[in-house]
């Protein structure tokens, strides 16, 4: 049986694809298991909501590999933004769950497409709220560039080059879509 | 567009579970180590309070803190307003210092309206007025009864709550009977006819509320009882006899619950007179969720804080 996707819009550019995806996780998984091997103080966290199931793919793909038990947390960074006074509307509160002790653990903070930077930041300041991590490492399923502040990835899935003007949106199966990294202009939006 | 939270009455039931939401948020930050977001840094909330409170304004102002706004509480005994200046010069006065957010508790009932009326770019938050409302402390007891329903796997939507006592003077009630209007619940109102005119009920506006004047009858297969505090100066102006007698009928009792409805929660907004409207064994048992509302009720004012000082429009350069 096969299972039933949402649609995407057509006009948007398919950049990674189901198997990219798989791979890319697959690979930074094993990036992050040989970087460090201190696994036991390792926890993911994932930045509601782009990040929140990717972070859940690389925690699952790590126990996998190393048959140990890795914590897994999220964050919703909507209270640490630096452009609340000028969003349009208010953000949803999501909540931040991190079910484990973050003195002295090695985080790595999982998004899904990292662009200016401010995501990062907040989620850092957020962190740094609950206790003093040994080190955190930031691992991003695309990077698109034009940052605006000194923030870089130690994990990326794909580089995918583009205009700032236009966006890039992905889709995972835990959202009802097929899995998909895609690049939007403006007026389809 | 500027918001305000002036009361319950004419919010939609979406409006209701967004504050409720973003409460619950709230809670999760107010368990944690170091209390404080920085969401609300550089926004200034006026607490200006022309009733003596305690708790509210506590709450407010920790509320206040924990977002990172800048927070100024004004109460009246200490203010001009015993010198004589209007409500109006004085809301102008502290308008000077460019508020955000205005909290505002009056003895009046629409003293908030007409502030909002006459600010132009802050949020007015109303943190009682009059016997009219007092939307936060009915969103800390929806949010409790929410946070109650949900963990026996039931919906706040749907259920029968009744509340006993002074229903005519109490703004808790008027702000609690809005909001679960607004969610499609049944309400009662309890009391004896001077507290509980026949026609109170008129008021809503709504034939899921009704009216009785026995509490056996009052609280048959309820599935949450409000206990509202009995102002002791009630006696005075004649509308009971005197407290032992009107507890001696309409004092909620364990006795009296296990009989009418033996599964329902308690809830009392306090101060509380134990063995006037409640008893102890009420207050402290199971089925009360007291302590609860108390907890509560900083996330929800944070809550409120949060979605309104979002709204608030830049102060634009005096010139003159």
């Amino acid at each position: 049986m096969t299972k039933q996707y949402k649609p995407v819009p057509r006009e948007w550019q398919l950049v990674m694809d189901e198997e990219t995806i798989a791979r890319a996780i697959s690979r930074i998984s094993f990036e992050i298991v040989e970087k460090d091997r201190d696994l036991k103080n390792l926890a993911i966290v994932g930045i509601r909501t782009g990040g929140e199931y990717l972070g859940k793919r690389l925690a699952e793909e790590i126990q996998r590999i190393e048959k140990i038990e890795v914590s897994y947390g999220v964050i919703d960074i909507t209270l640490y933004r630096d452009d609340l006074s000028s969003a349009q509307s208010q953000p949803t509160l999501r909540g931040t769950a991190l079910p484990f002790r973050i003195a002295g653990s090695r985080i790595v903070l999982v998004d899904d497409v990292l662009f200016t930077g401010r995501t990062i930041r907040s989620a850092l300041d957020a962190i740094i709220d609950f206790g003093r991590p040994r080190r955190v490492e930031l691992a991003a399923l695309v990077d698109r560039g034009y940052r605006e502040l000194p923030i870089q990835a130690d994990y990326v899935g794909r580089v995918v080059p583009c205009q700032r003007s236009q966006l890039v949106r992905v889709r995972l199966s835990e959202m009802g879509y097929r899995d998909g990294a895609y690049l939007i202009d403006r007026e389809d939006r | 567009m500027v918001d305000h939270l002036l009361g319950i009455e004419g919010l939609s039931k979406n409006e209701i579970h967004r504050y409720l939401e973003s409460a619950q948020s709230f809670v999760e930050v107010s368990e944690r180590d170091i209390k404080k977001v920085p969401t609300l840094r550089g926004k200034t909330i006026v607490n200006i309070f022309f009733e003596p409170s305690t708790r509210t304004l506590a709450s407010f102002d920790i509320a206040g803190k924990r977002l990172s706004a800048d927070t100024i509480n004004v109460s009246a005994g200490a203010s001009s307003v015993k010198k004589g200046e209007t409500l109006l010069d004085t809301v102008r006065t502290l308008e000077s210092m460019n508020p955000d957010v205005l909290v505002i508790r009056h003895s009046e009932s629409g003293a908030p309206h007409f502030v909002a009326q006459h600010l132009s770019r802050a949020s007015v938050v109303n943190a009682g007025d009059g016997a009219h409302e007092h939307p936060t402390q009915a969103l800390l007891d929806l949010l409790t009864l929410r946070q109650h329903f949900a963990e026996s796997g039931r919906d706040i939507e749907g259920i029968k709550i009744g509340f006993v006592g002074d229903v005519r003077h109490s703004r808790v009630a008027r702000s609690n009977i809005w909001g679960h209007l607004a969610l499609g619940n049944r309400v009662r109102l309890i009391g004896p006819t001077t507290l509980v005119p026949r026609d109170l009920a008129t008021v809503f506006r709504s034939d899921r509320v009704e009216v009785a004047h026995s509490l056996q009858e009052g609280l048959d297969g309820l599935d949450v009882v409000v206990c509202l505090r009995m102002q002791l100066e009630r006696q005075d102006e004649h509308f009971i006899p005197n407290l032992d007698e009107y507890s001696k009928e309409y004092c909620v009792s364990e006795r009296v619950l296990a009989r009418c409805c033996p599964q329902s929660v308690v809830l009392h907004p306090g101060p509380m007179n134990r063995g006037t409207e409640v008893t102890g064994d009420v207050a402290d048992g199971p089925r009360s969720l007291i302590r609860r509302q108390v907890n509560n009720g900083v996330a929800v004012r944070m809550a409120v804080l949060y979605l309104l000082a979002r709204t608030a429009e830049p102060h634009e350069v005096f010139e003159p």
